[in-house]
Formats: C-alpha cells, structure tokens, sequence
C-alpha cells in the first residue's frame, strides 16, 4: 500500500509540479509557506482537484493519469481530515462518523458500531451524541481524525490538522495524533507550514516552495543542512551558498568564510545564530572568520537577544541581555562579528 | 398597515357567522389551500433541482437561464396566464399534443390553476434556494464525497441539510405567492367555481355583487395567510 505521485495542477500564474512517495505506515510532512501549493498537492490526492499532468498510483492502481484517467473521491478510499474539520454541523459526532461506512455500504447498524467504537479509541465515547457546535477544538479534530478512519482508507491525508487549535489543546492533540498516525497502516501525509508540527508527527519532511520541491529528508538531515533560505528560516539557521576552495568557501562580493571541512565546487555554508559572537574591537588569534558589521535590528528570542547584521553578509547572531548591554547593541552600531569555523558546516549543493 | 385596518373596520361582523359557512366560502377556500399547496409541491420538485443547476454547476446559457427564471417576478401575471394558454391551450404549442397524446387539458381545469400559481411563485423558491446554496460552504460535499458518498447522496445527506431553511423559506414565500395568485390564473384556468375558482377570484367576483361579502372573503384570506406564516416561521424558521 504505497503511494506514488508526481503531481502536475496548471493554474494561471502558478504550476504545482511536485513528486511525492510514501511507503505503508510511513508519514509524510508537506511543509512550505503560504501560497507554496500544499493544499493544491493534497487536494489533488483527494481527487478534489483534477492533475493536468503527471500520475497518482496507490497500491498499484491508478488514481489519476492526467487527461487519460481520472477516478472521483467517492471511489478513491483516502480519508482526509481538512483544516477546519468540515464535520457536518447536523449530525451528531457519531453520525458524522458513521457517514462514511454508511456510504461505503454498511447497514445502519453497522456504521453505528464502528462509529461508536472510532469515538471510543479517540476517547470521546461520552461526546457521541453531540452536534458539532457542542465540541471543543481539540475534540472536533478528534471527531474528524475519527471519520476519516472509520472507512479503513488506503490513504490518509491531513491539511493543516493542528492550525486551528490553542497551543494548549495543540501539545495534547500533537501527542494524541502521533499514536493515531502510527497505528495506520497505509500511508500518510500530512500539511503543515508549522515545523514543528511536520517534525513531531512526520518521518520525513518534502519542503514544497513555490510549487516545487525544494528539499526532502528527515526532521535531522533537513534541520542541519537546509537547502533555500525558507529552510534556513524555519530551523533558524544562517545559511549562504557560495563557491568553495578547500575550507575556503566565497559567499557574494569577495568575502570568504573558513569552514571546518573541506569542499570544491559549488557549496551551501550553514551556522546557528548562537554560533556568531560579537565585540566591541576586533578580535585576535585562532582560526576565525571575523568581519565588520552594523546592527540593523535587536528582537527578543527566547531567552537571548537576536541581532540582525549587516556587512558583507547578512547575519542573524544571538547573544544574551547581558552582552548587549554590555556592547551598547542598538540599530546603527558597528561591531565585529566572529565565527570559529568550527561552527560552520559546509555541505555540497 | 391602513388598508388592513379598514378591512378590519368596514367588517360586517354580526353577520360574519353566518356569511363564512356559505358553501361558496368554504369551496373557494378549500380549492385555494389544495392548489396553493399542489403549485408549491411542484415548485420544489422543479425549483429546487434548478437551483443547484444555477447554483453548483456551470454550462452554457446559465445566465440567461437565471434570467429566464426571474421574469415571471415582473412579468404583469395577466400577460403570464396568455402565455400560458398559448402554449397550453387547445390550440397552444404543447396543449394539442398533451391532450393527443396523455389525454390532458390544463386551460380551464383545477390542474391549470395549479400549473398558473406554479409559473407566477416558482421564482420567489428558486431565488432562496440558489441564494441558500451559494451561502453554503461546498466544502462540506467535498468531505461527503472522499467519505464516498455519491452526488445523489451528497445532495440528501448533507446539501439539503444545510439548505433546509433556505428551502423553508422559499416554500413559504411560495405558497403564500400561490395563495393570493389571481390573474395567472384568471386568464389560464377561469373562473368556475369549485373547479378553479380560488379565494382571489371569490373576492373579486364578489366585489361586483355583494361588498360585505368581498370583505368577508378577504378576511378569511388574511386570516389563513397571517396564521400559516406564523405557525410555519415558529416551526421552520425559528429554529433556524
């Protein structure tokens, strides 16, 4: 039961062009900005937004082959729980649950039974009779979770499944939902353009970008050596791509950083903010790269302070409170900056 | 609000008792309720059904369509009751074949009142529908869909569902449009009574004879239409 697409949906000023694989019980996390296509991706999966091109097999069948075959959602065995849940206002959580079974064929009773016994595993047996309006976020996501495995998809799709809740209710749904996804058997994927969300629940991560796939991998692989600076963003790292000569790698106009490994060609070049400290002169001996600097911007991050740079790179560096006082860090400042090439990882391109 | 107030005070009230069980009151008002009720019937096996066309689907001359389905809310009803009988009647373009082929006359018969007060309302249900459809999220059938269900099953399971007060609504505007129907049907069906003479009629025929008893008649109209709506917005649209 794996899933195989290339996914091909032509809008005007937007083309989704993206491959996407799944093996059985695998989880699978599309994660991009806003605008990047996910949604287009998953609704494609559905069957709710026909491909111009390309090809969606799942367990050998073809689903949909552009213009020579194209089977509806009613006959394709996805379950898919959407953003806002779209459980059915009038209908009972058990009702809404039962929906599918019943139109998969089972008697009355039957989907009832399931019904009852999803609601029970979701932990919502006492909730059963009540209308969605009734439900808390965190239950109506259940309820959705619910529906969408009441009729034993192949495949199962999540959009956005923790955007619409509290951070409280989130942490207990993020937990509640990783043993749901990983009792399933067939495939899974899930659309998020929260990284944490993606990391927690998925074991790999497809970076969608503008329609593209920029950038697949594990939680670790993609958080150490992001690939566009959409990446570098999300897990917070400073990232360049330049030229390198042995530890010698050229980012933009004549300015070279020293990096620990070696490299030739073509290379991206990543450090942690935390990794860049700043003084008032500049600094003497050991293997560094230092380079002028002027602040352009001071934000609270967490229990640090983060400082924009300019200089011949754009920098993110954390320090603490006490060091920016200390350096009298405000917008305008000129200050060295400093990085052990230690800390920079460079990685082929 | 003044031309109900003088209906209510230039009422013959003594002689009320006596002038509503008149077996003419009763024939007209009965004939009134079934064919007001029988044209909202076929408005909502029509209506409905072309709402979601108007509203879910799209295909060539949509437009017009919606166009053509709004006329009969400004079209002078007289003018709709020729039309009628031009194509109707026993001369018309499908009358002569229908009575060939199925035996089936409609000028001049209670089916043709029905068929009147249905062409003069059917655009007061389609309007609420469509606009309820529209209001809608079709997401919802989407969900149905990759749950499996079919079209047909979407449509009765979670479309109609959603639409139910907007369907209500539109019911009820229809009938009481049906109801108070006078010059469709005039001009399509007559003015026989027991046979198409509806309330409307009543009222205008008595007019020309006997004032109190037009007065009467309108009373009666008012009264049935003011309490319908009111049960019916009590147990349709309150709990909306």
């Amino acid at each position: 039961m794996s899933l195989d697409a290339h996914l091909v949906v032509r809008r005007p000023g937007f083309t989704l062009d993206a491959a996407l694989r799944a093996e059985p019980g695998e989880v699978v996390a599309l994660l991009g900005p806003n605008g990047a296509g996910k949604t287009t991706a998953l609704r494609a999966l559905a069957g709710l937004v026909a491909l111009d091109d390309g090809h969606i097999r799942l367990h050998d069948r073809a689903l949909d082959e552009g213009s020579r075959r194209f089977t509806p959602p009613e006959h394709r065995r996805i379950g898919v729980v959407f953003q806002d849940y779209l459980l059915f206002p009038h209908l009972s959580a058990v009702d809404n649950v039962a929906f599918g079974p019943r139109c998969r064929g089972l008697s009355r009773a039957e989907s009832r039974q399931r019904a009852s016994d999803l609601l029970d595993r979701v932990g919502l047996a006492e909730h059963a009779r009540k209308k969605p309006r009734q439900l808390s976020g965190g239950q109506a996501q259940r309820v959705a979770l619910a529906r969408a495995l009441a009729t034993e998809p192949q495949l199962l799709l999540l959009d956005e499944p923790l955007a619409a809740l509290d951070a409280r209710t989130r942490l207990d749904t993020r937990a509640h939902l990783r043993g749901h996804l990983a009792a399933h058997a067939g495939p899974t994927v899930l659309v998020t353009h929260d990284p944490l969300d993606a990391m927690m629940l998925a074991d790999r991560l497809v970076i969608l970008e503008d329609g593209r796939v920029v950038q697949t991998g594990d939680a670790a692989s993609v958080t150490s050596r992001p690939r566009t600076d959409y990446v570098a963003r999300l897990v917070g790292l400073n990232l360049y791509r330049g030229r390198a000569e042995g530890t010698q790698v050229r980012v933009g106009d004549g300015f070279t950083l020293t990096t620990a490994t070696p490299h030739t060609g073509e290379v991206f070049v990543a450090f942690a903010p935390a990794a860049v400290a700043l003084y008032a002169v500049r600094p003497e001996g050991s293997p560094r790269n230092t380079w002028p600097a002027t602040v352009t911007a001071v934000a609270r991050h967490g229990d640090a302070l983060r400082i924009e740079l300019a200089g011949p790179i754009a920098v993110a560096a954390d320090v603490t409170p006490a060091a920016a006082v200390h350096l009298g860090l405000e917008p305008g400042r000129e200050v060295w900056a400093s990085l052990k090439a230690t800390e920079a990882t460079a990685y082929p391109a | 609000m003044l031309p109900l107030a003088g209906l209510l005070i230039t009422a013959p009230w003594s002689t009320l008792p006596q002038r509503l069980t008149e077996p003419g009151v009763l024939t007209a008002l009965r004939l009134s309720l079934l064919t007001a009720s029988l044209a909202t019937v076929v408005c909502l096996l029509l209506g409905v059904p072309l709402a979601w066309l108007l509203a879910r689907t799209t295909f060539p001359g949509r437009r017009l369509v919606r166009a053509l389905v709004t006329v009969p809310l400004v079209l002078p009803p007289v003018v709709g009751g020729v039309a009628l009988l031009l194509v109707f009647g026993r001369r018309g373009l499908l009358g002569g074949w229908l009575e060939a082929t199925f035996g089936v006359t409609l000028p001049f018969t209670t089916a043709g009142v029905v068929v009147a007060e249905a062409f003069v309302a059917m655009p007061f249900l389609v309007i609420s529908v469509e606009g309820a459809l529209r209001a809608a999220d079709a997401r919802y059938e989407e969900a149905a869909a990759t749950l499996g269900a079919g079209r047909w099953t979407v449509f009765r399971r979670v479309t109609l569902p959603l639409i139910a007060p907007g369907v209500a609504a539109g019911a009820v505007l229809c009938w009481a449009r049906a109801l108070g129907e006078f010059g469709a049907t005039i001009t399509f069906a007559g003015n026989f009574p027991g046979r198409t003479q509806t309330m409307p009629l009543a009222v205008y025929l008595a007019l020309e004879q006997d004032l109190d008893a037009a007065i009467v008649l309108s009373l009666v109209l008012l009264a049935v239409s003011v309490l319908i709506l009111a049960g019916l917005r009590d147990r349709w649209l309150g709990t909306s």
